[in-house]
């Protein structure tokens, strides 16, 4: 009965916070519209999205984020000198296939994001098969330490948190 | 004005600067880099940086000077981490298509194509769904 009332929980939570930070108050009446879309929206979209992804470690995923903030923020500083102090003619540009390991497709759409927001690299493409993603990293004289980099750096983790 | 007004002033002011410093960072990027899949790292990467100082200064400024915290700049965070990966993903396979074959790219080592250049792509291998139990 609760789960056929609320078949994606982690949707109605994060729908409901969304709804909170959009009235920017706590009020009791924003509170009760937010738990109408919350209940509401994962009922109405439930039929498309039947697999509900399973966070199995909350404080990993915390943590997960927290890293990802921090690369980005590294990120940007290294880009940032690429495109100051390199001439173009330097920038070594290289696609790199990344074969992964993960099968939740939350875990892999979220490994690609990871990608494009954090040093140098933007996720292109994927498979066919959905095994291998093609990477294309903007200064890479050591295409495969960018690979075993992302590797063990983002994949191993989300695989801990999805799988 | 009370001392820590005037230093979140400064604190707010830098912030700006800085972020606006990577925002322009990121624009010259679009102007300097030759190939266009490079240039799609400028606006991904280095924008960030100034969209999220911007924020920042945003919800200090409003914490200090209106005495409440605002929420707003958070959700503008979510929904930019949302957007921007799969924006870039959608150019860069718009680029692939356009001007790219699929020797221009590595191999994907597993014998299947990259979905861009393979016809016969119409969904995802159902390898990738097999171990969740549907709800």
């Amino acid at each position: 009965m609760l789960h056929r009332l609320f078949p994606h929980p982690l949707l109605t939570v994060l729908l409901v916070l969304t709804w909170m930070l959009l009235v920017n108050q706590i009020k009791l009446g924003s509170l009760v519209m937010a738990m109408i879309l919350g209940t509401a929206i994962p009922l109405l979209t439930a039929p498309y999205w039947p697999n509900r992804p399973i966070v199995k470690r909350i404080p990993a995923f915390a943590a997960y984020l927290l890293l990802v903030i921090w690369d980005i923020i590294i990120a940007n500083i290294q880009v940032a000198k690429i495109i100051l102090f390199m001439r173009a003619g330097d920038i070594k540009s290289a696609w790199i296939p990344v074969p992964i390991d993960l099968k939740t497709p939350e875990a892999i759409t979220m490994l690609a994001g990871t990608i494009t927001m954090t040093p140098g690299t933007v996720t292109a493409d994927m498979s066919a098969c959905g095994r291998v993603l093609l990477i294309h990293s903007l200064h890479a004289p050591d295409p495969d330490a960018i690979r075993d980099d992302i590797k063990a750096r983002y994949e191993a983790r989300l695989k801990r948190i999805f799988e | 004005m009370t001392g820590v007004e005037q230093i979140a002033e400064y604190v707010i002011a830098g912030l700006l600067v800085f972020g606006g410093i990577f925002a322009v960072i990121g624009s010259f990027g679009l102007l300097k880099l030759p190939q266009m899949m490079q240039r799609l790292h400028a606006p991904t990467k280095a924008a960030t940086l100034g969209v999220g100082s911007a924020l920042i200064a945003s919800m200090i400024y409003f914490l200090v000077f209106e005495g409440k915290i605002s929420w707003h700049e958070l959700l503008i965070t979510l929904f930019l981490f949302l957007t921007a990966p799969i924006t870039a993903t959608f150019i860069a396979k718009a680029q692939m298509h356009r001007t790219l074959t699929k020797d221009d790219v590595p191999p994907t080592g597993v014998g299947t194509e990259w979905a861009t250049f393979d016809p016969n792509v119409t969904s995802v291998d159902p390898y990738l769904l097999n171990d969740r139990d549907p709800v």
